[in-house]
């Protein structure tokens, strides 16, 4: 997994609450065995006029205007502002990878859906979680400047405004350890092999039933 | 001992080892594999050098890619093929408890093959790449959905890395009215705590109410779950669990299974547990549910009638209710009764057990689908399904009422496949989500019950099916 440690990047507002993974990637492109390649699908429904279809060449599709990410203020945006409970739906895990894919690699909200928020961790991608008023100040600000970049540091837990406002964000120790390092959970996991073997030799000697 | 909630029993019995953060180990007994969200984790397995820890841990299906007609043609679309034999081949090679590969006469939806095999047994931790996995919790299992890097992660170790839920009990007491059913209480609960009211607890259902649901309609209850943003929904074992459970392919037979049963009755909270959050209903008040928005929290009484904006103060409330309202075509203040109905829909993991389609025959028999209704589609959970509805003759009810009696699989609930809605459709559905495009892009769908849905295919509208019978 790639490293997160800190950002300086454009942010963008996406405005809405309940944004749920079949936008974030619709089903179609579920079809794919690849974990890669999901960018140019990323809202696929929102972000094109026509309809999208797995192995088309997105290029010369005609993008809808009206849809945030299209304007032309926002290219290159790295910093996804969003609403309560982003990412509900689904556990596709196709939903951080299109949004990876597309270059976010920080998601800021009021909260997040549970499934989605721990896959964000496993793909080197960073969901903060703010309280109302936080939130909302920055979609304020970002909506009123230009070139609107937040600074991100992990290690530091904080969100730096342009105005030098330093918000403060929670993080579970573990998976901050793990993002700042870009762990393999895996590999980790495997340390405690003999722990496993243990419990399960013990629960099958208990439980037969549960090993058929 | 102090008393403690179902949740936490599963998690404590399931520890292998814990963090100073509380972050743990979690071993995880049942790991059921589909087609669509396995595929980067084989491949992520063998770029590893990695083998499974236990195949017998794992369960596996086709189910959301293939069709649900005209099986003697295979899957037609290349991509969908690929990745079924993809599954086939990766399962050829791994190896697993039981495969049910498409047109396998054990073949279905994976939340439905899951129990009806006795895969899932009450104790187990279960998961899956896929959201409803939630549906298992009926037998009291620690069961949730999971991405693709932890499928191969519980390939690799058998484990999860895990963080204890908070507990929400949802009680709901009383008797549930004629012509309302669990998915009824499912939406009720929804409209109630929102989509987002479940978000970092484990919901556990119970109450007068929930101990006189079959297992069928616990599924269907705990199934909804993560609609509520709960991963987790959980009912206690009790006789019914039992009772369900005896006979099953993959249950223990004989006295190993009064020894797990003796086991499996200690499953439930105890006397005086605490929960986090307790959310109480009466059986009696909840009435028949649609869904009338792009959210299952934007849900009312089939005798209600969609919101106006106009009234709603908070600005990103009135927003959403605004784009939800234009999305689906409905003018504020509509009665629910005079919204229109293209498609019908009977089928996903929700609603596609035998029961379902057993309620949703004794609504259709002897009536007829509404000349303006388009196409009801009966797609049965699995192939055991179909089977037991074909000896009951409910398919000939279907097929008299101008119903298509289709193959099982996902279908329709998300369009993966061929059975999709045309832009604009409004569709009657059993399944769980009514998101924008999740039935077909452009489409419209409103949750419901088996029952409701057929009133509808019947009436052309929505109709309270308390009427119809």
């Amino acid at each position: 997994m790639k490293p997160f440690t800190t950002l300086e990047a454009l942010a963008v507002p996406l405005d809405r609450a309940n944004v749920d993974t079949d936008a974030i990637i619709p089903k179609q492109f579920l079809k794919s065995i690849k974990r890669s390649g999901f960018g140019p699908n990323l809202f696929d429904e929102w972000r094109y006029l026509d309809h999208g279809e797995p192995g088309q060449d997105c290029s010369g599709r005609p993008g809808n205007p009206d849809f945030v990410l299209n304007k032309a203020r926002y290219q290159g945006a790295q910093i996804l502002l969003t609403r309560d409970n982003f990412g509900c739906g689904s556990s596709r895990e196709h939903a951080p990878w299109a949004l990876e894919d597309y270059g976010f690699r920080v998601l800021i909200g009021t909260s997040f859906a549970d499934i989605f928020f721990n896959n964000c961790f496993k793909n080197g991608v960073l969901p903060i979680v703010l309280p109302a008023a936080q939130v909302d100040e920055l979609f304020r600000q970002c909506e009123a400047a230009d070139g609107y970049r937040l600074v991100v540091d992990l290690a530091a837990q904080t969100v730096t405004r342009p105005d030098g406002m330093i918000v403060k964000f929670d993080v579970d120790p573990f998976r901050k350890e793990c993002l700042l390092n870009g762990w393999d959970d895996i590999g980790l996991t495997l340390r405690h092999a003999d722990k496993i073997r243990a419990f399960e030799e013990k629960r099958r000697a208990e439980h037969p039933y549960y090993f058929a | 001992m102090e008393a403690q909630t179902l949740y936490e029993k599963l998690w404590s019995s399931h520890v292998v080892h814990q963090e100073a953060d509380g972050t743990a180990l979690i071993y995880i007994d049942r790991h059921l594999v589909h087609e669509v969200t396995s595929p980067q984790a084989f491949e992520g397995l063998k770029l590893a050098g990695r083998k499974p820890w236990r195949v017998s841990s794992i369960v596996a299906t086709a189910d959301h890619n293939t069709p649900t007609d005209h099986w003697e043609r295979g899957i037609e679309d290349p991509v969908s093929r690929q990745q079924v034999e993809t599954l086939d081949a990766n399962i050829r090679e791994v190896g697993a408890l039981a495969y049910f590969p498409f047109k396998d006469s054990r073949q279905g939806i994976v939340h439905v093959i899951g129990p009806e095999n006795g895969a899932t047994l009450p104790g187990m931790t279960v998961v899956c790449g896929d959201s409803h996995t939630s549906t298992h919790g009926a037998f009291a299992c620690l069961a949730h959905g999971i991405g693709t890097s932890e499928v191969e992660h519980v390939m690799a170790t058998q484990c999860l890395l895990q963080k204890k839920s908070k507990t929400m009990l949802v009680k709901v007491d009383g008797k549930l009215g004629r012509g309302v059913y669990a998915k009824d209480i499912a939406l009720a609960v929804i409209g109630r705590i929102g989509t987002a009211g479940g978000t970092g607890y484990a919901i556990e259902f119970g109450g007068s109410a929930i101990r006189a649901l079959t297992m069928e309609g616990r599924m269907t209850l705990c199934n909804m779950a993560i609609e509520a943003g709960a991963r987790a929904g959980l009912v206690g074992v009790d006789d019914i669990t039992i009772d369900y459970l005896r006979g099953k392919p993959f249950a223990p037979k004989g006295e190993l299974f009064d020894k797990a049963a003796a086991y499996w009755r200690t499953l439930k909270s105890d006397e005086g547990a605490r929960f986090d959050r307790v959310v109480e209903l009466d059986a009696a008040e909840i009435l028949p549910q649609v869904t009338w928005g792009t959210s299952p929290e934007m849900v009312e009484t089939v005798t209600g009638r969609v919101p106006d904006p106009a009234k709603i103060a908070d600005p990103v409330k009135r927003e959403g209710v605004e784009r939800a309202l234009k999305y689906m075509g409905l003018a504020p203040n509509t009665a629910i009764s005079e919204i229109p109905v293209d498609q019908v829909f009977i089928g996903s993991c929700t609603n596609s057990r035998i029961e379902d389609l057993r309620e949703a025959a004794a609504v259709a028999k002897g009536r007829k689908k509404a000349a303006s209704v388009k196409r009801v589609l009966v797609v049965p959970g699995s192939g055991l399904v179909k089977q037991q509805a074909e000896t009951e003759g409910l398919d000939k009810i279907f097929i008299d009422a101008g119903f298509e009696w289709r193959e099982p699989g996902c279908s329709m609930c998300l369009a993966m496949n061929a059975d999709r809605l045309e832009p604009g459709e409004h569709c009657a559905s059993t399944s769980n989500r009514n998101f924008e495009g999740r039935q077909g892009a452009g489409g419209r769908t409103h949750l419901v019950s088996p029952a409701m849905a057929v009133a509808a295919a019947v009436a052309g509208h929505f109709v309270d099916v308390r009427e119809l019978s």
